[in-house]
């Protein structure tokens, strides 16, 4: 006889288990179930975690769990091939607590995360691949695993089974995901020495900064590139949508490749040692890509939501945010001994009103926008920094002469107009 | 009803561990903790002969506390109960003093439950001595039987073990007296895809676990440090093979090339029917 839980969660990254510790916590019978060897094994970001999430959580978690520094600089690159226009923010104020965010590596940090949930009571079962709902008289009732005698059942069933959710395509929540609604990221962790990361980027001891790359990085696709410092190692990676790539024949491999060797990077990882190379989909399809998220007896929670928010690199802490508001309508739903559709309908309610749902409507059009058009990134860029270069190289032309020239540099009127425009339809859809 | 204890023990991967070149000994640090994967056939024979003759399957294992992961790995396999000694005093133990400890515990076992037959693994892939195994059957005074590849059977009630001991060429069939402690080959079985039900009673289970003191007439001088008289005077990395021949030149012509040496040294080869 297969065994019954009050929740099954699928899938141990940071959405599953913030869901398995809540419920938990709140002493219910909950089953975490995880493809990897081990909670992390299979999980990938760029290795920002923001503490506010991760604390609504487990308050002061950063005393404890494996986090690598706390960022207190973070500086974004505009990027041409062989200039830059870095702007950057610098704040004493997040090098102590409460803090902002924090590197991590995931295979460390999403283990320690499991563990305290397993310690609230969640038992956790690795290396068990989850092949499809149960669906019974149109409610899923559990899960079919690829073990033998695989079947476990569950009053609801939590779908943190990360991008692609297959999952919840099978359920026909969602249809798959076109090439301009994923993009593709790849990753190396490197290996320096402590010292020389603080030298390099300028800090003190046990502090980090992190730089976003935009423009040549990514060869003028929309994406980013971005460099992250850990306690002694880095992380450098590349995300771009998925149809870019498809649409100007590049390997993502090749892509990082030419970022670690650009000019004004490769200064900062000389002399490191490749750990490891990680490449994942990050759902980046935003609000008009959300499928539907409750169901009779299932949630779906995190990357299988869609829940990034790609303008600001957010993703792992609205994961966190979707994981507790699942809990919670669960808990809900059980007082209540309904677990209908109906029933379960206020996790997406308070999903959306929370910040979650309504960052992803204030950036609903961004993605697609500029996805739409790449010459943000292709011509505007270049533009800028070679204004920047024009403005500050002294060459004895009066400053005068200087602003004229960088306005005759942006075309004729009817290009004015154009960029203009572009300027404003930017702020439009990221307003 | 068997009972059958298999002794375990949870290893740094060696296919992934780093040396310290310097001192040439494991970074147990830089690789993972995994169950001996020897151990784990040996597991899975237990549970296949209880399975055969029905009984009880334990495990036993002496290691610092994160070692449950290991003991909860044989749970996954079908083991119904796991122990464990963990104490300081264990500590630096060689393989003298580990058969020692383990023997103490096995017989604490017994004593709840008396024990037919322990199972061990030919080796651990860290210490790579497979006598741990033989040391235990050496201080219970029972039959050690190493090297085996198949247990054709267990007969409880006239009290015999019969098996067969891998060779150089070959294999010996021996019957022994029961109880008595066998020392597995890899090739004896093949451990499957594990259960759900299994994944779950593994993440629920606690094994039992007893510090020295609950080791009735245990002789501390025989434990850890103190008890082991191997001296290690010198560790070296396996020298690699010099010399040889470097072929280069596109992936045909090296092909081309090296069925010209093998021809021309086939004296090396020994092939069956082949008149030359």
């Amino acid at each position: 006889m297969a065994e019954k839980f009050d929740v099954i969660v699928v899938g141990a990254g940071p959405a599953g288990t913030s869901c398995a510790y809540t419920l938990a916590k709140a002493g219910v019978n909950v089953l975490l179930l995880e493809r990897g060897e081990y909670p992390g094994s299979k999980n990938v970001m760029g290795g920002v975690l923001y503490r506010k999430m991760m604390e609504d959580i487990i308050p002061g978690f950063y005393k404890e769990a494996p986090v690598e520094r706390p960022i207190v600089e973070q500086r974004f690159m505009m990027l041409d091939k062989e200039s830059a226009l870095t702007f950057s923010y610098k704040g004493l104020e997040w090098g102590r607590e409460p803090y902002n965010n924090f590197t991590v590596l995931r295979a460390k940090f999403d283990q320690w995360f499991a563990d305290q949930a397993v310690r609230q009571g969640a038992l956790l079962v690795n290396e068990t691949v989850v092949l499809e709902c149960i669906v019974e008289d149109g409610r899923v009732v559990g899960v079919r695993t690829d073990r033998p005698d695989g079947d476990v059942y569950a009053d609801v069933v939590v779908l943190a089974d990360g991008v692609n959710s297959l999952l919840a395509k099978s359920l026909g929540f969602h249809k798959e995901f076109r090439p301009d609604e994923v993009a593709l990221a790849v990753m190396e962790v490197l290996k320096l020495d402590k010292k020389t990361i603080e030298d390099r980027f300028n800090l003190e001891a046990d502090q980090g900064c992190t730089i976003e790359i935009f423009g040549d990085a990514t060869k003028g696709i929309l994406g980013t590139a971005w460099l992250y410092t850990n306690k002694d190692s880095l992380n450098i990676g590349v995300g771009t949508m998925l149809s870019g790539l498809i649409k100007h024949k590049l390997k993502p491999y090749e892509l990082l490749e030419y970022v670690k060797q650009h000019p004004l990077i490769r200064p900062y990882i000389q002399g490191s040692e490749q750990q490891e190379y990680l490449a994942h989909l990050i759902p980046e399809g935003g609000y008009r890509s959300m499928p539907k998220i409750v169901g009779s007896g299932v949630l779906v929670v995190g990357d299988a939501a869609q829940l990034v928010n790609a303008i600001h690199r957010e993703g792992s802490n609205m994961a966190m945010t979707s994981g507790v508001l699942a809990a919670e309508a669960i808990l809900a739903a059980k007082e209540a001994g309904d677990f209908s559709e109906k029933a379960l309908d206020s996790y997406r309610v308070n999903l959306m009103n929370s910040f979650v749902g309504q960052d992803l409507q204030k950036y609903k059009d961004a993605t697609h926008h500029f996805e739409k058009f790449p010459h943000y990134f292709e011509e505007y860029i270049p533009l800028l920094t070679r204004a920047a270069s024009q403005m500050f190289t002294v060459d004895g032309s009066s400053k005068w002469d200087k602003q004229k020239k960088i306005w005759r540099d942006l075309g004729s009127p009817g290009k004015k107009f154009k960029i203009a425009r572009d300027i404003y339809n930017a702020w439009k859809v990221m307003k | 009803m068997l009972h059958i204890v298999a002794c375990i023990k949870q290893v740094p991967d060696t296919k992934v561990i780093k040396m310290n070149p310097k001192t040439n000994t494991m970074d147990r640090s830089s690789a993972p903790a995994i169950l001996n994967p020897y151990d784990a056939h040996a597991v899975e024979e237990a549970v296949r002969l209880k399975k055969r003759y029905g009984g009880t399957v334990s495990v036993l294992t002496m290691g610092p506390p994160p070692a449950v992961k290991a003991i909860k790995k044989c749970i996954e396999i079908g083991a119904d109960e796991g122990y464990m000694i963990t104490d300081r005093a264990f500590a630096g133990a060689d393989t003298l003093a580990t058969s020692y400890a383990l023997t103490k515990a096995l017989e604490k076992i017994s004593a709840i439950k008396p024990i037919d037959l322990i199972i061990c693994g030919k080796m651990t892939i860290d210490g790579d001595t497979g006598q741990v195994g033989p040391g235990i059957a050496r201080r219970l005074d029972i039959p050690p039987l190493t090297s085996v590849k198949k247990v054709v059977e267990i007969n409880r009630e006239r009290g015999y073990a019969l098996i067969h001991r891998k060779l150089e060429d070959g294999y010996e069939v021996v019957q022994s007296a029961l109880p008595c402690l066998l020392s597995v080959e890899k090739e004896i079985n093949e451990v499957p895809y594990s259960p759900l039900p299994n994944m779950i009673r593994a993440a629920r289970y606690q094994p039992t676990i007893w510090s020295v003191d609950d080791l009735e007439g245990v002789d501390r001088s025989q434990l850890g440090l103190k008890g082991s008289p191997t001296i290690v005077a010198k560790v070296w990395p396996p020298e690699k093979p010099k010399g040889g021949e470097m072929l280069e030149g596109e992936p045909a012509e090296q092909v081309a090339r090296l069925m010209d040496i093998l021809l021309a040294k086939r004296e090396l080869f020994r092939v069956k029917g082949v008149e030359r």
